[in-house]
């Protein structure tokens, strides 16, 4: 990947400190985001990769916070943001869509009123302008009738439509960075296919990076260009797409594809990976993936792998692939 | 998977449940000369066959939920009858039924919202017990056991709350309440879609485990059409509450009759970056509303190779070989 990098997370660290102890959910995770390229983090729930989106945004609340590591965008460190200056950034260059768009639309207002807001809160143009700006974004997003629709309350939109109308008040802006947080999982199959390929084409005609966070395999191998596999809040694997899923290494996610259930064969039964997500409270002292991994020696009982860089742009936490080059020390 | 080339053919099987005509519609106000309704669920026949998982799949709103619900008398139909073993249940009083009723089962997708949080697993898994009239507490104790036990719950958590429990875990409970009655026939309403990948695969070889060793008949209700193809021996294939066609899982994923079930399985994402094609042929628009379901074919609208009999007639059910279709011009 030859493209500049536009958001460059390093060795991020964010913490909630509970009653019960300090949460290490994201620990030590570096993304790079190159220009008009869609990145997946994929993992289950609870590895920690929808708190990284919310780190990025600035939008970790207590009990949570970042606790190290950096975040650039476009080469301008946003880690540590005054509330006024986040503002500016936030909805402008780097925006966010949720998983599920009735809760984060505004019932109270027309829809087309709430897009024009963003356009009216980052940039100096007259409301008139504004509209027609909706009103083409709307089109960009496939939303038919868009003048009949900018009037129109949330709840008398379809979810698929919703979904578009989150997507379209993401990218009125040509934010650098849009990132997607499981913006599929409460669409049908036949509106989540819509929808990725819109993703795909607005990445592709305005050079926007998205960062696409799942727990779908499918949906990564679908529209990522390079994919980073999270478990208990680490990388744990990450490489392009078609080396992810043709020369998959990390016994996790070699796991994670095996246990899906596939459309051209017929399995008796399906692999499991045994056991359930560590509690984040007590991780193993080796490697995170340790009390469910097969191949699991002693030494990952009792040492923390780093990521070890098998090829070009495939990296590794484990130690069957331990290697000189590292691509994160620990 | 020798159930599957029996099932094959109609003549061999035992016919465990059959919907006839089968209607069911939620009355939403309107006026009285126009009342309007949600018509979930219309005109829709189903067989299954004893030892079979037939699986219902469609997207939401399909009615498919509400179908499996109607099947087994959670919800009365509106009209149409529903026959389990011969026998009319639908007509049946109240009390003829609850003894039929411990015969049929159903598995809920959320295992957060189907398990009482104040209830402990040992109340839980023995409340269908005690209500068909285990009284003995020893044998209840030993029979609840062995039920955590087969479904892969340690026994030392006989006393603890669902809150305790993981997701899969509480669906491995709700597993155990299910089979506790040695029922025939379970419904499970999309089992594993509120589970993490690692979790759905453990709970899917649950319940082909159990399946095997109980001898239960599976309507398997999901919108994963992958997890369908795992588990299924035939598919049913809804769309805004009616049948698009009916089929042996492979045939039907091989070579799909219906349009509608061409284009679901065209959407699905597939984990391999190698099926990824530039331009997907997809459908265009959205679900048209159940209240006011499209005349004729109900896929009309959304069809691309609709002609003007799909708005006027309803298709009938055509037979092709072990397949049903319901389509004016189906595919291939």
């Amino acid at each position: 990947m030859n493209e500049p990098i536009v958001l460059d997370i390093r060795d991020l660290k964010s913490h909630f400190f509970t009653a019960k102890g300090e949460v290490p959910a994201v620990d030590g995770v570096s993304i790079q985001v190159p220009a008009g390229k869609i990145i997946g983090i994929v993992g289950e729930s609870g590895c920690g990769k929808s708190m990284t989106a919310m780190s990025v945004m600035g939008l970790l609340r207590y009990p949570g916070r970042v606790v190290g590591g950096t975040i650039r965008l476009d080469g301008r460190d946003i880690t540590h943001l005054k509330p006024k200056e986040l503002a500016k950034v936030r909805g402008n260059e780097i925006s966010m869509i949720f998983q599920e768009p009735m809760t984060s639309l505004n019932p109270v207002y027309p829809v087309g009123k709430q897009v024009q807001e963003a356009i009216l809160l980052h940039q100096k143009v007259s409301k008139e302008e504004a509209k027609e700006r909706v009103l083409q974004i709307f089109r960009a997003v496939g939303i038919p009738e868009p003048e009949k629709r900018y009037r129109c309350y949330p709840h008398q939109l379809s979810g698929g439509l919703r979904q578009r109308v989150m997507i379209g008040m993401a990218m009125v802006c040509r934010p650098k960075v849009m990132i997607a947080d499981e913006p599929t999982t409460a669409l049908d199959v036949t509106i989540e296919a819509q929808i990725l390929q819109l993703m795909r084409r607005l990445c592709e005609e305005q050079g926007t990076s998205i960062i696409l966070i799942t727990h779908n395999m499918g949906v990564v191998a679908e529209v990522c260009d390079y994919v980073y596999v999270m478990y208990a809040g680490k990388v744990m694997e990450q490489a392009e797409t078609f080396e992810l899923f043709g020369e998959t290494e990390h016994p996790y996610t070699q796991g994670l594809l095996r246990s899906i259930p596939k459309m051209d064969e017929k399995a008796h039964r399906l692999y499991t990976i045994e056991g359930v997500v560590p509690n984040l409270l007590h991780l193993p002292k080796g490697c995170n993936f340790c009390t469910r991994c097969e191949e699991a020696t002693e030494r990952c009982w009792r040492e923390k792998p780093c990521l070890y860089q098998t090829r070009e742009g495939h990296g590794v936490r484990c130690f069957k692939y331990e290697s000189e080059v590292q691509l994160d020390g620990e | 998977m020798e159930n599957k080339t029996e099932t094959g053919t109609e003549t061999g099987k035992k016919i465990l449940l059959k919907a006839e005509h089968l209607v069911k519609e939620f009355p939403i106000g309107g006026s009285r000369k126009a009342p309007l309704a949600v018509h979930a669920v219309s005109d829709v026949d189903l067989t299954i066959y004893e030892g079979e998982t037939l699986a219902l799949v469609g997207e939401s709103g399909c009615g498919k939920s509400t179908l499996g619900r109607t099947l087994i008398r959670l919800l009365e139909p509106t009209s149409g009858r529903v026959l389990f073993e011969g026998e009319e249940i639908t007509a049946m009083s109240p009390a003829e039924f609850a003894d039929k009723r411990r015969q049929m089962q159903i598995i809920f997708q959320d295992p957060y919202a189907s398990l009482n949080p104040r209830m402990s697993v040992k109340q839980i898994i023995s409340e269908p017990l005690t209500t068909y009239g285990m009284k003995d507490k020893k044998e209840l104790e030993d029979r609840v056991k062995a039920l955590m036990k087969e479904v892969g719950i340690p026994e030392e958590f006989y006393n603890r709350y669902p809150h305790q429990f993981s997701g899969g875990q509480r669906q491995r409970i709700g597993i155990a309440r299910a089979i506790a009655l040695n029922p025939k026939l379970i419904i499970c309403d999309e089992p594993v879609s509120a589970l993490d990948v690692s979790i759905q695969s453990q709970v899917l070889n649950l319940l082909k485990d159990i399946q095997e060793e109980y001898r239960l008949t599976y309507l398997f209700i999901s919108h994963d059409l992958s997890v369908v193809k795992f588990i299924a021996d035939r598919v049913c294939v809804m769309f805004l509450g009616s049948i698009c066609e009916i089929g042996p899982t492979d045939e039907l994923y091989d070579q799909p009759l219906h349009p509608y079930t061409r284009f679901l399985l065209n959407a699905i994402p597939k984990a391999d970056p190698r099926l990824r094609t530039e331009e997907k042929t997809l459908l265009s628009g959205e679900i048209p509303s159940p209240v006011d379901p499209p005349s004729g074919c109900r896929f009309h609208t959304r069809c691309p190779y609709a002609q003007d009999i799909c708005s006027q007639e309803r298709p009938a059910c055509r037979q092709v070989g072990e397949r049903q279709v319901f389509c004016h011009f189906p595919l291939a």
